[in-house]
């Protein structure tokens, strides 16, 4: 047995309504990876937040090195060794590597000499960077660099890390795997937070797994299966979705050689994206964040109009048309961010309802809107995708990311579409809502819609998709059926050209 | 057209005074709006310093103690904006606009006795053999002290936000308040204190106008001062220099429409008092239409209200 490092005893912390964590104890050793394990609303932000001085715990204690810890605030933990990566970066788009290293250090030293010592680092580690660059100009995963090398500059001797994967290619994780281990064999313990069963029985040695707040278990995720160590986090049998397999139909959505300048100075412009989409298919669009996901969703939904004919549904050409009119014609389309984009965070679910569905629906005639009519399809839509909610009355921001997900995207298929686009359609939900919408999906294209889904998450379009593609930088691959697909082939495929040398990037 | 009776030396110096009310009140609200604020009560700050700067200065027969009085005012007066946005988590833009009203009313009521009274003077800086140097010895050197400290303020401020750590968190604040709260920075205490200088500097620029530029009280003396003072702020694209710039640029503008009028010549002065706003325009349509550094500029997290959430 390992010295103990950190030592978390009888922890507790409650929010108003809700437990977050319950009585929970574990320990970590020193130069441990040590799996923080659990769905979302488990509780594992709550417990790693009292770790780094963010929250305060309720109860229970803390020890650090055998003596006692209890940071007030997170540079009370960086003084004692405690850093930390979050899931979403603590990062100023306007200013340069060197100073957001220096703003989560407790003394920089001056930018001159710690741009020095960025460099050196970042060599050691195998995590190129320069210093002098901005950070809104950076991929997600030197992002991510910019935020380990703050941290690793502290010589910290806990290093937690917030779902690291979520933003990066096969291969990026590869090169943070190894950074990782490296990190652990010189004596720094690493609690690496994650859904991701595979990294996590490929990584770590023991496993704490939290469920609604409460410690569920204590483990060797190697020792374990993935799909054990599913039914501990989850505590029920997941059941796979069902996709009878069928001919592909007629073409449905066709796009041609469409390219679109973004407006927004850190987005993705595309490229020549051409593919087409069939009665029947689901189509699986994968890449890593920022790789012109959005750019795409915004022109099919029609939010962003292009010439007309780079866009055809139903050999229609309707690249010009704007989102209302689309809909009616059988497209529909939900997009990643779901509160402001999506649904309008403070209106109502009917309301929200009428947004999409007024024109497609009929809900609104002369100018009047039949409330009557669109309470019952918010209400209908409520009942068939099981979204728990008082009523369709609740503002749409009161509702829990799972549940607001299950109504924007139940809103869409409700319309009963021809085509469907949806990004990111299972982000931030829980796995049993995760698994609804997909099989919702899967629904549709069974009864003869096209399906198109923009996913960052590779097991999930592995799990939906009958064809597959990949963006990178704006470009989009060919289409390729996804039976038969190794992850390392779709690795390359996200990765463009500039990865397909991941052991000379990890060298250098 | 007599053109020729305006004496460009005499002209820059007008300029230079002319241009310090709003450039010191731009300095301060350019720090507020990096520290990711959105104060439109600069109006407000602005007469609140001109009024209570006025009344010290008469009570207390030292312009110098005027001044003191007048940061105090515009400072009490961001106080309670900070108040309202930060504590309260009122929309800064209502707050700031209620601010200008409140400002320009009280200071109605508080400045009632003092029309018509002339402030004790403040003398001129004598900087000796300077200002005998032919042309630059009459524009440059024979100011009082504010005007240099104004343009010490902009080297200050400029220094402070490019070399020094606590401008280095306040720029953070303002660029991503989120990440800013999760380093462990105090989002909230950051912004108060920028909010207080930039009272503390409109409150200067205002009594500026009342002590010196004018000298006298009049109510609503400041007659949009502050809103050219935050149209400035944009025009600079938040960089201390260019603010400096800008000013002398709107001051020039402003000095160059009485010169016009007094030379006889027939513009309507509406159409130079509205150009300050409409360079702004074009200044902002020229940095949000290209892909120029400038539209990134902006600080991320403006007028987006910060709610510590656990």
């Amino acid at each position: 047995m390992r010295k103990t490092l950190l030592r978390l005893d009888g922890v507790s912390k409650a929010y108003p309504g809700v437990l977050a964590n319950d009585d929970i104890s574990f320990e970590i050793g020193i130069g441990q990876m040590h799996a923080l394990l659990g769905e979302n609303g488990a509780g594992k932000s709550t417990l790693v937040k009292m770790i780094y001085g963010l929250v305060q715990p309720d109860k229970g204690q803390m020890t650090l090195h055998g003596q006692p810890f209890a940071p007030a605030q997170p540079s009370d933990a960086r003084q004692n060794g405690v850093a930390m990566v979050f899931q979403h970066f603590s990062l100023f788009d306007a200013l340069d590597v060197a100073e957001n290293v220096a703003l989560g250090m407790e003394n920089p030293p001056p930018l001159r000499d710690l741009a020095r010592r960025i460099s050196t680092v970042s060599q050691d580690y195998g995590l190129p960077l320069d210093p002098s660059r901005l950070v809104g100009e950076l991929s997600a995963g030197e992002r991510q660099r910019v935020e380990i090398i703050r941290c690793l500059l502290q010589d910290p001797k806990l290093l937690i890390m917030d779902e690291p994967t979520s933003v990066l290619t096969p291969q990026e994780v590869e090169i943070l795997f190894r950074t990782l281990r490296q990190l652990s064999s010189e004596g720094t313990a690493i609690l690496y937070i994650s859904h991701k069963l595979e990294e996590i029985r490929s990584l770590c040695d023991e496993a704490t797994i939290l469920r609604g707040g409460r410690k569920v278990a204590t483990c060797d995720p190697r020792q374990k299966s993935a799909r054990e160590l599913a039914e501990l986090m989850v505590g029920q049998v997941l059941t796979p979705p069902e996709r009878p397999s069928k001919p592909k139909g007629k073409v449905l959505l066709q796009v041609d050689k469409l390219s679109l300048k973004s407006n927004n100075p850190f987005g993705t412009s595309l490229k020549e994206i051409s593919f087409n989409l069939h009665a029947g298919e689901v189509l699986g669009i994968a890449g890593v964040a920022g790789n012109g996901q959005d750019e795409l969703l915004l022109v099919l939904s029609g939010e962003v109009p292009t010439p007309s004919a780079q866009v055809r549904l139903r050999d229609e050409a309707i690249g010009h048309l704007g989102p209302n009119a689309r809909r009616k014609r059988g497209l529909a389309s939900a997009p990643e961010e779901r509160l402001g984009h999506a649904a309008a965070p403070e209106m109502s679910l009917t309301q929200n309802a009428l947004l999409s569905g007024a024109l497609a629906k009929g809900l609104a005639q002369g100018g009047f809107i039949d409330w009557g009519r669109t309470e019952r399809f918010a209400r209908d839509i409520i009942k068939r995708f099981d979204v728990r909610t008082p009523g369709p009355h609740v503002l749409a921001r009161a509702l829990s990311g799972g549940n607001l997900q299950k109504f924007v995207i139940g809103r869409e298929i409700e319309l009963r579409p021809d085509v469907i686009v949806v990004n990111q359609p299972t982000w931030g939900v829980d796995a049993s809502a995760a698994a609804f919408i997909r099989q919702a999906l899967l629904d549709l294209a069974s009864a003869g819609a096209g399906v198109l889904v923009i996913s960052q998450d590779l097991d999930e379009l592995l799990e939906v998709a009958d064809s597959f593609a990949a963006l990178n930088e704006g470009r989009l691959t060919a289409v390729r059926p996804a039976k038969g697909l190794t992850v390392e082939e779709i690795g390359l495929m996200m990765g463009g050209a500039h990865d397909l040398t991941p052991v000379q990037e990890g060298a250098a | 057209m007599i053109l020729g009776s305006i004496n460009p030396a005499v002209l820059l110096a007008a300029l230079m005074v002319a241009a310090t009310p709003i450039l010191l009140a731009a300095i301060g609200e350019l720090v507020v709006e990096k520290a990711g604020v959105l104060n439109l009560g600069v109006e407000g700050m602005m007469i609140m310093g001109a009024c209570i700067g006025f009344i010290v200065a008469v009570n207390t027969g030292s312009p110098l103690i005027g001044f003191l009085g007048a940061a105090l005012g515009g400072m009490a007066l961001s106080l309670l904006f900070a108040l309202l946005t930060q504590a309260l988590m009122t929309n800064q833009v209502a707050s700031g606009l209620a601010l200008t009203l409140f400002g320009l009313g009280l200071t109605a009521l508080l400045g009632q006795s003092y029309v018509g009274i002339t402030p004790p003077r403040t003398p001129k800086l004598d900087l000796g053999p300077l200002s005998d140097i032919p042309f630059l010895g009459r524009a440059l050197f024979t100011h009082d002290i504010v005007v240099y400290l104004s343009i010490a303020l902009v080297a200050a401020v400029w220094w402070f936000l490019k070399y020094s750590r606590a401008g280095m968190i306040l720029r953070a604040v303002g660029e991503n308040h989120d990440a800013a709260h999760a380093l462990g920075y105090h989002v909230k205490r950051v912004r108060v204190l920028a909010i207080m200088f930039g009272g503390a500097c409109a409150g200067l620029g205002g009594a500026y106008l009342s002590l010196i530029r004018v000298p006298q009280w009049t109510e609503g003396m400041t007659v949009g001062a502050g809103w050219i003072a935050l149209a400035l702020v944009v025009f600079a694209s938040w960089r201390p220099w260019r603010a400096l710039a800008g000013a002398y640029l709107f001051g020039g503008v402003v000095v160059l429409q009485l010169n016009l009028q007094a030379a006889g010549v027939k513009i309507p002065v509406e159409y130079l008092s509205m150009s300050p706003y409409l360079i702004t325009i074009f200044v902002l349509v020229l940095i949000s239409s290209g892909k120029a550094r400038g539209s990134l500029n902006a600080p991320g997290s403006l007028n987006r209200p910060f709610h510590a959430s656990n």
